[in-house]
């Protein structure tokens, strides 16, 4: 028990409270040595026969060795696919796969824990996250797009929506199972077969997943899953697939885009930002603080739409920061399978090495650097909240995409000044307002160049809710009905003059 | 040369660096963060510290019409020695009664160092004259309480009249001198976490030495997003002039898990040096008895039938 602390004349206080460890128990999940590719309902072995090693982030602990699939692994993969798309797929009753989707979100409820477990054990997120954020939000994603399946014609009307056959889909290490349903759902409803590629570092869910399409009793084939690094995207993207759907870095999304010119394949990117989270003297302070811890270290501010851009009004500049701090020093920074743990450990050493590279530069450029006293582990990937003030808007740190726990400052003085600065980004991918006058937020939400605004909350998600970028943050939509086009023909289009 | 227009007498600008602020407060978002706030997991020793120190805090209330001198007496029995069979069980901070029985509590707490609070100003409505209300205060002084809760007018309050709540305030606590003062909202009746904020801001202007959420008289009282508010407005405070008001939810915590979840609040909030009935208590009645069994459970690994415990 803590000790008390006398103080003067008052009651004594006490000197500490600290949480005991609560970690959620790993016995859950039961992990495989070795794991194949799934292909056609089946674990296989890679023609490639490599292998490499997936380990938890938080202790470097090997988890478990993941196939390295190569150009033929893959072309398998996407034969498989073609074949399951031809062989009755794409010409089952629309119900018919509404009744997979249901079935595959209802799974996803019930083996929640399991899920969230070893997305917290081989992403490094923080539990409460992947319990609360990640695991609910996959789900509800499958719900949502199981309700479209039979209702193509009435998303669309007039406009005879198609499957367009196979679509590959390349998905990112900060949201694995998530990204993973947000391709996958909409893909399936539109009648499309699927080869999807999960991050390099975090494949272990995706795999996990493959049970519940078993459990689902999905028609082998109709979804298939390759493992491997940038080698194994890139054949994908060469492949005999009708589409692409890539979330990632903005370098590889370029990339993507020149190898697909000119071959009809269709394709959606889902890249970088740096959101600017606009904070003006109405807002309400406590709870903007809220929204900006949230905004940026929420999954350790591996998320693309993360408000790492701090804009902030100058006439609360100061009692701002000063809350902010207050704040990041209640931050429980540890252990990602404990449920008190607010930060959890950064995804691979490369990212973390990509943020300590930047967090230097931005000392060098003269930035204020500002982290809570924190005792960080001293085995796996650890990167303590940071905070930036003084940051001018020609700053690396200002204008680079982190995707990292570190937040940069800036100051405005007139909405004018916060739209011309929010804007002024290769990036367009989020942004955030916080006002107590809502005419204002309808005037800058018209004219900031972000695919998603929030205004006074940030990072809330939600399967009916389009999402997706501008300008070099990408094009195409993800979520809602919009979330449906890009998996679709409409060939009734030309009938109807277009 | 042109002179300046003098402003009205009350809206002079102050002298610092900015113009204060009242604020506001974003209903969604505060709810939010109390539900996360909530989630924390506090187990074993954690949990002990939590739980003695809610007794600790403890203002162990009875508000009936029925209140008698043997109830009375009985409950400050139970406040001075909350379980008999468990010597290591401190007294709770305060037994909260009403005037007519702030003499027999004091007679039945003696030199415990349990303090006596008792209810005034028209205690649950308000709804009286001023000068009635402030008799009534120095009365429940003279009578022997330690403490005064007193209720803001809250049909002054929503009406606009902000300045009638605060003189009210002000003439209560000069009745009552150095006596604790803690100032009823009754946010219940506030209907939204802009006046909750707001009168706690008007209270403590006013010489709050606490401020309160509750009665206790209706259904909806301290929840975790009200004293979530109210603590972030005594944090605001504390910053700006370093001056420390406590705080008192009171109403609907009724079991150990909810007392837990409000020391994290007032932790993660305010830090430790809230965590001291000096600075923090519990207005209940029921509460009480639920902790004492959750101790026990803490130290023996099980759970005892409630009759091992009194009821008073």
């Amino acid at each position: 028990m803590a000790e008390l602390e006398q103080r003067g004349d008052r009651a004594p206080v006490p000197s500490k409270w600290e949480y005991e460890s609560a970690p959620e128990s790993r016995e859950i999940v039961t992990l495989e040595e070795r794991y194949g590719l799934f292909v056609g309902g089946e674990f296989v072995e890679p023609r490639s026969g490599e292998y490499y090693k997936t380990i938890d982030p938080s202790s470097e602990e090997l988890l478990a060795e993941i196939p390295q699939a190569g150009a033929e692994d893959v072309a398998f993969a996407v034969g498989t696919a073609r074949a399951a798309f031809e062989d009755g797929w794409s010409a089952a009753a629309p119900a018919e796969r509404a009744k997979y989707l249901y079935r595959i979100a209802r799974i996803l409820q019930e083996r929640s824990r399991e899920f969230a477990v070893l997305e917290s054990l081989n992403g490094g997120k923080p539990i409460r996250e992947s319990r609360d954020v990640d695991l609910p939000l996959a789900a509800a994603h499958f719900f949502y797009y199981a309700g479209w399946a039979d209702k193509l014609e009435y998303a669309f009307p007039h406009r005879r929506p198609k499957p367009l056959g196979v679509a590959g889909q390349i998905i990112p290490w900060n949201f694995p199972l998530l990204m993973l349903a947000w391709k996958i759902a909409p893909a399936l409803a539109a009648g499309n077969t699927v080869v999807l590629k999960p991050a390099e570092t975090t494949p272990l869910s995706a795999l996990l997943f493959c049970d519940v399409l078993r459990q689902a009793e999905l028609p082998p084939g109709v979804v298939n899953i390759v493992t491997g690094d940038g080698a194994t995207g890139a054949a994908l993207v060469k492949s005999d697939v009708d589409k692409i759907a890539f979330t990632g870095s903005t370098e590889v999304g370029k990339a993507i885009q020149r190898e697909l010119a000119g071959t009809g394949k269709k394709l959606t990117l889902e890249l970088g930002g740096k959101a600017a989270n606009i904070i003006f003297d109405d807002c309400a302070l406590d709870q903007a603080v809220e929204g900006i811890v949230n905004g940026i270290y929420f999954n350790q501010g591996h998320v693309c739409c993360a408000g790492s851009r701090l804009l902030v009004q100058e006439s609360i500049y100061e009692p701002l920061i000063e809350k902010l701090k207050r704040r990041l020093t209640t931050l429980r920074v540890g252990d990602p399978l404990d449920k008190n743990t607010d930060v959890g450990a950064i995804n691979s050493r490369q990212q973390l090495e990509k943020i300590e590279e930047l967090v230097a530069a931005g000392k060098e450029e003269g930035a204020e650097i500002y982290q809570p006293p924190c005792r960080l582990p001293e085995k796996g990937y650890w990167f303590a909240p940071t905070v930036f003030t003084n940051v001018a808007q020609s700053y690396r740190i200002a204008q680079e995409e982190i995707f990292g726990p570190v937040l940069s400052v800036l100051t405005f003085r007139t909405p004018d000044e916060a739209l011309e600065k929010a804007n002024n980004t290769p990036y367009g991918l989020s942004a955030g307002v916080w006002t107590e006058k809502g005419s204002r937020i309808l005037w800058m939400a018209q004219r900031l160049e972000a695919g998603v605004i929030w205004a006074n909350t940030y990072n809330r998600f939600d399967p009916a809710s389009p999402f997706g970028g501008y300008k070099e943050s990408g094009f195409g939509r993800e979520g809602g009905r919009h979330g449906l086009e890009p998996y679709l023909d409409f060939d009734g289009a030309e009938a109807f003059g277009g | 040369m042109a002179q300046a227009p003098a402003l009205p007498t009350g809206f002079e600008l102050p002298l610092e660096p900015r113009l204060p602020r009242i604020g506001s407060v974003d209903q969604v978002a505060v709810e939010a963060r109390a539900t996360d706030l909530s989630r924390r997991s506090i187990k074993r020793e954690a949990k002990l510290f939590a739980l003695d120190l809610a007794v600790r805090m403890m203002d162990l209330t009875t508000l009936e019409g029925a209140d008698t001198a043997g109830k009375v007496a009985a409950l400050a029995s139970k406040a001075v020695r909350p379980d008999p069979s468990d010597a290591s069980i401190p007294s709770v901070a305060a037994v909260c009664v009403y005037p007519n029985l702030v003499q027999t509590a004091r007679e039945r707490v003696g030199d415990s160092g349990v303090k006596v609070a008792s209810v005034a100003t028209a205690f649950p409505s308000g709804q009286s004259p001023t000068d009635l209300k402030v008799a009534e205060a120095r009365r429940v002084v003279e009578l022997g309480a330690d403490e005064v809760d007193m209720v803001i007018d809250r049909g002054a309050f929503l009406a606009g009249r902000y300045a009638k709540v605060y003189d009210e305030i002000v003439q209560v606590k000069e009745a009552i001198g150095e006596t604790h003062l803690k100032v009823i909202l009754e946010v219940g009746e506030l209907g939204t976490y802009d006046n909750v904020r707001r009168a706690s801001l008007l209270a403590i202007a006013a010489g709050a030495d606490f401020i309160k959420t509750s009665t206790g008289k209706l259904s909806s009282s301290a929840t975790l997003p009200v004293t979530l508010v109210m603590l972030e407005a005594i944090r605001d405070v504390f910053e700006e002039t370093g001056r420390r008001v406590g705080m008192k939810p009171a109403g609907g915590i009724r079991n150990a898990k909810q007392a837990v979840q409000t020391l994290v609040v007032v932790h993660e909030t305010l830090g430790l040096d809230w965590l001291t009935p000096d600075l923090f208590r519990f207005g209940a009645s029921s509460l009480l008895n639920d902790v004492l069994m959750q101790i026990r459970k803490q130290k023996t690994g099980r759970y005892q039938s409630p009759d091992y415990f009194t009821i008073d």
